[in-house]
């Protein structure tokens, strides 16, 4: 019920990886502005469904963006659209230093460093800091970071608070606060408590198929649902 | 010990020339995911098409004549490859089997073609004299194209360090050897820099080529397969898409090969070579350097 | 029933080929029982055996092997020399060329296999290029270096030498290539040969189940490299000599062409497609020295002269547009990764 017309559509998508068929068909849309969270057990299809969306594998069925089609386009043409990406294992450059991360993933003219080292000033500090001695949380501000560089619509981010000790949990909880305030974000997050602070609007996957949307709140709110949609609690 | 000076130079010249062949390969494969066994023929046109100018400027002196035909052959060398990544390799996108295969058919072609035209047997080259003189350093007479294949190493070294530490390509390069995928997902097209790679790849062999010229004085159609399967040799012992381990390999590849051949038997070299490849492949299956896929 | 029926006939209808007189025009450079056409016929034979053995290797078990040739070579100079060289009978050299096959072929194996994908493919090039190396070296001047040797025809068995006794040669071939697609379909149909598919499918379910791929691969190599060096003695025999040309890298090469323009991994492709590219190779060949190919403008002339320039070009054009091989002409849109697990690299 959002009055502006949904950032992403998705009608049917369906996506196989090698003999399985991962998604069945799934369809959802994520509103504009704030944060849509994709939720569900492990295995369910929420990271295929970001890849999908990036067009990192082969998919059928549709896929707006901003009302345009990006069915056929490939991956990075779909992020010249205005996508940034945080993958779940952040995939830094381990051979790169943490200035040539930043500089691989600068697309505008003026890429936004103010606002990343604002959020995470270490990345300003450990600049010519190889990637692949970072610790854990460091390189997750890092994949965080260089998705912010660039003034996308839409950030697809997959569990970001992923393995990062309680401290850094909260730091990326309020990175990502803030983030949601400059852009719309589909966010794959099994740790609830982040959820209920960033999201909007969530989505529910259970074995390749869309199994409940609605607001947020309404979600959180209702115990049994979540233990049986989510298994915890 | 000038027998063992002679043979070291002459054994870095060597390493000297299958480093600029396997860094191409190196670059590819370790980008691309594709085993180029086309980059023996980018050898085989460059050597011919440098051949073939000389033939044509009979009348100029050596040094010009030679340096024209240098030209010739590396601008050839370039635009074959740029040519064999876009007709060929491209649209096959992902399809690795394949690209492979078809690089098989282009040499296998290439080759057949190239000895249909100009038959089988070897064609003389001229170089300048100069070439061909030796210098003499603590009592060994070396040949004095081994300085250049040094030199020209050196400096196709530091061209490929500073294009890639130093240039938005070269980083481009650098992060798709690492991950191919998460660059797309930056938004950069990765297949640009694939284009790229094979030009650079075709180039560094023409010179390999050009040099080899240099060496052997003469050229014929079979040169470059042989020459590549060294270098693909050099590339797994160095470890598939790293320019240093390539480098290491290459010079010990070719001192092996140099020191062998004198001190156990002619031929005993190119087999130690490959016994080296055994015993590197046994211990340490990612070669020389960490970055193996 | 069908499924044994129709190979049977087929060799039935075959062996009985030296006795047809029947000419046909362009196919064939004379009647099809005459001595030119039936050695012709032999070597396509040899050559379908020939590629079918590789294509165990590639396309059954997932082996992309660029060293396959040197165990022909083996078969090819091990007899030779046993017989020209040390002057031992004819019976004397198969069964040291059979030793030495298998001993080289688990040596080499066990080391070649400790490696995959891409570096399993370079290693087995480099013991290739070694052998090749070996041989024109020419030690104790056994090998005749580049020139090679012709046989001793006193060690052969009277039925193999004379041109006369080409039709021998010509069922020892096709017996060559039916025991080949045989024992292939046997052991494709095995539980080893199962697990060969299997690994080439997915190695790590393979070792999953608890099964240890390298001693199946190991077991598929040694099987290949064996038939290989069978076809070796026998193109000793159909050649009368030994020649450096199948010590090259090429014709390893060659021999990968063969199974992918007849189409890897199915029951004909390799066998048809070593038949194929044998023929065209030779028919070319004389084809380009004929007189009405004399007349044609050099562009097309010259490369003729070359069948290996033809047969690479149609190489390409067959793994773009049909990389499932001609005997999957009718399947488009294949691609080799549905066949031929990829060499182990991570997208």
């Amino acid at each position: 019920m959002a009055p502006l017309p949904p950032l992403v559509s998705v009608n049917d998508l369906h996506v196989y990886l090698g003999e399985s068929h991962v998604l069945q068909g799934i369809s959802f849309d994520v509103p504009d502005g704030g944060v849509t969270a994709l939720l569900g057990r492990n295995g369910v299809g929420k990271t295929t469904t970001l890849r999908a969306l990036m067009g990192l594998v082969d998919r059928r069925g549709t896929v707006e963006l901003a009302g345009e089609d990006i069915r056929g386009l490939r991956t990075h043409r779909i992020v010249r659209r205005g996508v940034g990406y945080v993958p779940e294992d952040r995939d830094v450059f381990s051979s790169l230093t943490v200035d040539e991360n930043l500089r691989l993933a600068e697309r505008d003219p003026e890429p936004r460093y103010d606002l990343v080292y604002d959020l995470f000033p270490e990345l300003r500090q450990r600049g010519s800091q190889a990637a692949g001695t970072l610790s854990g949380g460091q390189q997750q501000m890092l994949a965080i970071g260089r998705a912010l560089l660039n003034d996308n619509r839409l950030l697809l981010i997959d569990e970001p608070t992923k393995g990062l000790s309680p401290l850094l949990v909260t730091e990326v909880a309020l990175a990502l606060e803030r983030v949601s305030e400059l852009t719309t974000v589909l966010l794959v997050e099994q740790n609830l408590g982040v959820v209920q602070r960033v999201a909007r609007d969530v989505v529910v996957l259970d074995t390749g198929r869309v199994v409940h949307t609605g607001p947020a709140r309404e979600l959180l709110d209702d115990k049994p649902a979540i233990h049986r949609m989510l298994g915890v609690g | 010990m000038s027998t063992f000076i002679l043979l070291t130079i002459t054994g870095l010249g060597l390493g000297a020339m299958y480093f600029l062949i396997a860094s191409g390969l190196s670059l590819i494969y370790g980008l691309m995911g594709v085993l180029n066994f086309a980059h023996g023929v980018f050898l085989t046109v460059t050597a011919y098409a440098l051949w073939f100018t000389e033939s044509k400027l009979g009348g100029v002196p050596v040094l010009p004549r030679f340096l024209i035909a240098a030209v010739v052959g590396l601008v050839v060398a370039v635009v074959f490859a740029a040519l064999t990544e876009l007709v060929l390799i491209r649209p096959l996108y992902g399809r690795h089997i394949e690209q492979v295969l078809v690089t098989v058919g282009l040499a296998l072609s290439v080759t057949a073609l190239v000895t249909a035209i100009w038959g089988s047997d070897a064609r003389v080259v001229v170089a300048p004299s100069w070439v061909g003189e030796t210098t003499t350093i603590f009592g060994a007479h070396i040949p004095n194209d081994r300085w250049l294949e040094i030199a020209t190493a050196v400096v196709v070294l530091f061209g490929l360090e500073g294009f890639l530490r130093r240039t938005r390509y070269g980083l481009i390069v650098r992060a798709g050897v690492e991950n191919r995928a998460m660059v797309t997902a930056l938004g950069i097209d990765v297949r640009k820099a694939f284009t790229l790679v094979f030009m650079i790849g075709g180039l560094a062999a023409g010179i390999a080529a050009v040099l080899y010229t240099l060496y052997s004085t003469t050229i014929d159609p079979q040169q470059g397969t042989s020459l590549v399967i060294f270098a693909f040799i050099v590339v797994v012992i160095g470890g598939l898409g790293s320019i240093r381990g390539t480098l290491w390999a290459a010079v010990i590849v070719g001192l092996v090969q140099q020191y062998a051949n004198y001190y156990a038997s002619s031929g005993l070299g190119d087999l130690s070579v490959v016994l080296l490849l055994g015993i590197v492949l046994i211990v340490r299956p990612g070669g020389l350097s960490r970055s193996f896929a | 029933m069908k499924r044994v029926a129709i190979p049977v006939a087929i060799v039935v209808v075959l062996a009985l080929v030296p006795k047809f007189t029947i000419d046909i025009p362009y196919v064939f450079g004379g009647g099809l029982n005459t001595p030119g056409t039936l050695q012709l016929l032999a070597l396509c034979l040899l050559f379908g055996g020939l590629a079918l053995s590789y294509d165990l290797l590639f396309g059954f078990t997932g082996l992309l092997s660029f060293g396959h040739a040197l165990y022909f070579a083996v078969g090819v100079y091990m007899a030779a020399i046993a017989m020209t060289r040390w002057h031992w009978s004819f019976w004397q050299a198969i069964l040291v060329t059979a030793l030495v096959g298998f001993v080289l072929a688990v040596v080499l194996g066990a080391v070649s296999l400790r490696v995959g994908g891409i570096a399993f493919a370079m290693v087995t090039l480099a013991f290739a290029q070694a052998g090749s190396i070996l041989v024109l070296k020419n030690p104790y001047g056994w090998t005749g270096g580049e020139e090679g040797f012709g046989t001793d025809y006193h060690q052969l068995p009277s039925w193999a030498v004379g041109i006369l006794n080409t039709k021998y040669l010509y069922w020892l071939a096709l017996g060559y290539a039916a025991a080949v697609f045989a024992i292939v379909r046997w052991a494709v149909n095995s539980s080893p040969g199962h697990v060969w598919q299997a690994i080439r499918e997915n190695e790590l379910r393979v070792e999953v189940l608890g099964l240890k791929p390298y001693s199946f691969k190991l077991m598929s190599f040694v099987l290949a490299s064996m038939l290989a060096t069978a076809g070796g003695i026998i193109y000793l025999l159909l050649l009368g000599g030994a020649n450096t040309q199948v010590t090259t890298a090429s014709f390893t090469l060659t021999l990968l062409l063969m199974v992918v323009l007849g189409g890897t991994g199915s029951r004909w492709g390799a066998m048809i497609g070593g038949i194929l590219y044998t023929y065209a190779d030779h028919r070319l060949g004389d084809l380009s020295s004929s007189h009405a190919v004399s007349t044609l403008p050099s562009v097309i002339r010259i490369p003729m002269q070359q069948p290996l320039f033809i047969l690479g070009v149609l190489f390409i054009l067959v793994v773009f547009f049909v990389p499932g091989g001609l005997t999957r002409i009718g399947q488009v849109g294949l691609r080799l990764d549905r066949i031929v697990r990829k060499p182990a690299v991570q997208e």
